[in-house]
């Protein structure tokens, strides 16, 4: 019998897989609905709610030295970006599971996708939605009431959409990581609710560093999420300091270089068992 | 003799130390048949297709599909195969239509041709009306339908079908026989396939091969398997004149008597339905008159007791596989 493979791409598919993916969230107008709300239901209770500035009127100087900012509304909205990806990357991975659970992905693993593929596709699919959420988030604490910084310049706009990048592809690298092996859903919600709190309360995104306790300062630092925040704040709100700008940065990449790598190096190992 | 367009040589698979799942089968598929395997839940059925659809590493032996090795050659194997699993893999969310077209992508067909193959899909299997709908909205006998079309969009060479009934009303079940053996006809295409029911094995298969424990204990034609008991089972009466015929008929060729009660007598035959009109005739000739017979052929059902044994399979499967199935089932009746 004579055969002839079609000669493909490596990525042949990708689109097609990140689509499905984004389907699921862009043609469904409740699922759109939610994912938008929550994060506006954050900047407006809780950024409006604890009007910092309000309760210790006359302390804009601490205000200044404490946040950067005499503006907590600001401070906090600019944090929530970093809320919303964490959130959004962290429904990667479960589709995953799932996509295991339901068979889907034995379905695929039997095409000629490659390995690498199925992983990436869906990595881009949680940066997108990641990305465009916290535009979107961005869109409504402006109206709200959110005002850039001194120094802010729209081009640096483009930096914030490279941070979120780079955050959205290393989390969501990290939740499919995880993933990857797991059966259950239960198993990974759990250690899902086990990350989350951690990457967002353990980071600058609501409460600068400086005011936690020691040890915990260790873990903020180490936290992807403070860089990212950090980096937003400094592009947004604050005199864009350069130095500090390429340091979150180089952070950053890093983090998002290593895990994305891990993800589909693992893949290799553990999609085919 | 045909070409073998998969042949599987010592095929095993272990998960973890303890579970042998699979046990050194080997096994050829002709080009062009259609050949089953019939075994209890948990057989390892599931787990051989995923050996040959490159879904699973065998922990030892190999198997070559159109030529291709499934493990040096894992791409050029997906490139001529497709799998229509037990679980509907359809996403609910997409419209039937888009995930065939979602498939074809994963195969790289471009766009037009896909677009021709879909429609082409789509009427052949009767979902022109459904493809605008999502996939959510679906009966099982459509989801199955459409799970076969997705299957079937990359003109693949060999068809794998796991349990391609479970679940199903008998209606939806012969339809989608029907629709099996169309392929066959119409496409020459090999398909191989696994099921837990009797009927479907005998009625569809050319040949099957029985597995049980992870071993393949017979291989053969649904008529050679049946044979292989030892043929049919014809009882007759006879009127009673108080003389014994036993000797008589154990001198007919290919009559063997069982068993003899009075008048009545249980006789084994090969080639049941030619012999047993001799049968008859033979004791008229010799001045009996018969007043009543039967003639009972086995069914696979007993072949397939006969292999296996008849205790219940319990604990075979694994809590994932298992879990699987019963959404199947589930969402089959939906």
């Amino acid at each position: 019998m004579n055969l002839s493979v079609p000669s493909q791409n490596v990525f042949h598919g990708l689109g097609a897989l990140t689509n499905r993916e984004l389907k699921k969230w862009y043609k469904d107008p409740f699922a759109l609905f939610m994912s938008i709300i929550q994060p506006v239901l954050w900047i407006g209770l809780f950024g409006k709610a604890m009007n910092i500035g309000g309760l210790f009127p006359g302390a804009s100087a601490m205000m200044q030295q404490v946040f950067g900012t005499t503006d907590y509304f600001s401070f906090m909205a600019v944090g929530m970006f970093s809320f919303v990806v964490v959130f959004t990357t962290m429904f990667s991975g479960m589709s995953f599971v799932w996509d295991r659970r339901l068979g889907f992905l034995n379905k695929v693993l039997s095409t000629p996708v490659s390995r690498t593929t199925i992983i990436v596709s869906k990595m881009c699919a949680a940066v997108i939605r990641a990305t465009s959420q916290a535009l979107v988030v961005l869109l409504i604490a402006l109206a709200l009431g959110l005002r850039f910084g001194p120094g802010f310049h729209p081009i640096n706009l483009l930096g914030v959409l490279a941070v979120l990048f780079l955050m959205a592809g290393g989390l969501s690298s990290l939740f499919i990581t995880i993933a990857i092996r797991t059966t259950r859903w239960e198993t990974h919600m759990a250690v899902m609710n086990l990350l989350n709190l951690p990457l967002i309360f353990a980071s600058n995104a609501l409460f600068p560093i400086q005011a936690m306790p020691g040890w915990l300062q260790v873990i903020a630092r180490a936290n992807p999420v403070s860089y990212a925040t950090e980096a937003s704040r400094q592009l947004l709100l604050y005199p864009a300091d350069a130095h500090k700008i390429l340091t979150d940065f180089i952070f950053l990449g890093v983090f998002a270089l290593v895990f994305i790598t891990a993800g589909i190096v693992l893949s290799w190992r553990y999609l085919t068992r | 003799m045909p070409e073998e367009i998969i042949r599987a040589e010592g095929l095993s698979r272990y998960f973890g130390k303890a579970v042998l799942a699979v046990d050194n089968v080997s096994f050829g598929v002709f080009q062009g048949e259609i050949f089953g395997f019939l075994g209890p839940n948990g057989a390892g059925k599931t787990t051989t297709i995923n050996m040959l659809t490159t879904v699973l590493k065998p922990t030892t032996g190999s198997a070559r599909i159109c030529g291709f090795n499934v493990l040096k050659q894992a791409r050029e194997v997906r490139s001529c195969i497709s799998v229509v699993p037990q679980e509907y893999t359809a996403d609910e969310d997409l419209t039937g239509y888009e995930n065939i077209m979602l498939c074809a992508s994963l195969y790289s067909i471009p766009k037009n041709v896909a677009k021709q193959r879909a429609d082409e899909l789509l009427h052949l299997l009767a979902l022109e009306s459904a493809s605008g709908r999502r996939v959510e909205t679906y009966s099982g006998g459509m989801r199955r339908r459409l799970e076969l079309a997705s299957g079937l969009i990359n003109r693949p060479h060999v068809l794998f079908l796991d349990e391609p009934t479970l679940g199903l009303d008998m209606q939806t079940r012969a339809a989608v026989w029907g629709y099996i053996r169309l392929l066959k006809e119409q496409y020459g295409m090999t398909l191989f396939m696994t099921t837990h029911y009797l009927e479907e094995a005998d009625s569809l298969c050319d040949r099957v091969g029985i597995i049980d424990r992870g071993k393949l204990i017979k291989l053969g034609s649904p008529a050679e398997l049946r044979a292989a008991l030892g043929g049919d089972v014809m009882e007759i009466e006879i009127e009673d004149k108080g003389t014994d015929i036993s000797e008589m008929l154990s001198e007919l060729p290919k009559v063997q008597v069982v068993g003899k009660d009075g008048n009545k007598y249980r006789l084994k035959l090969t080639d049941g339905e030619e012999v047993a009109v001799e049968v008859i005739g033979s004791i008229h000739n010799h001045g009996h008159k018969v007043l009543r017979m039967s003639l009972t052929k086995p069914t696979l059902g007993d072949a397939y007791l006969e292999l296996t044994g008849r205790e219940m399979r319990d604990e075979q499967e694994g809590a994932d596989q298992s879990w699987k199935r019963r959404l199947t089932m589930r969402r089959a009746r939906g």
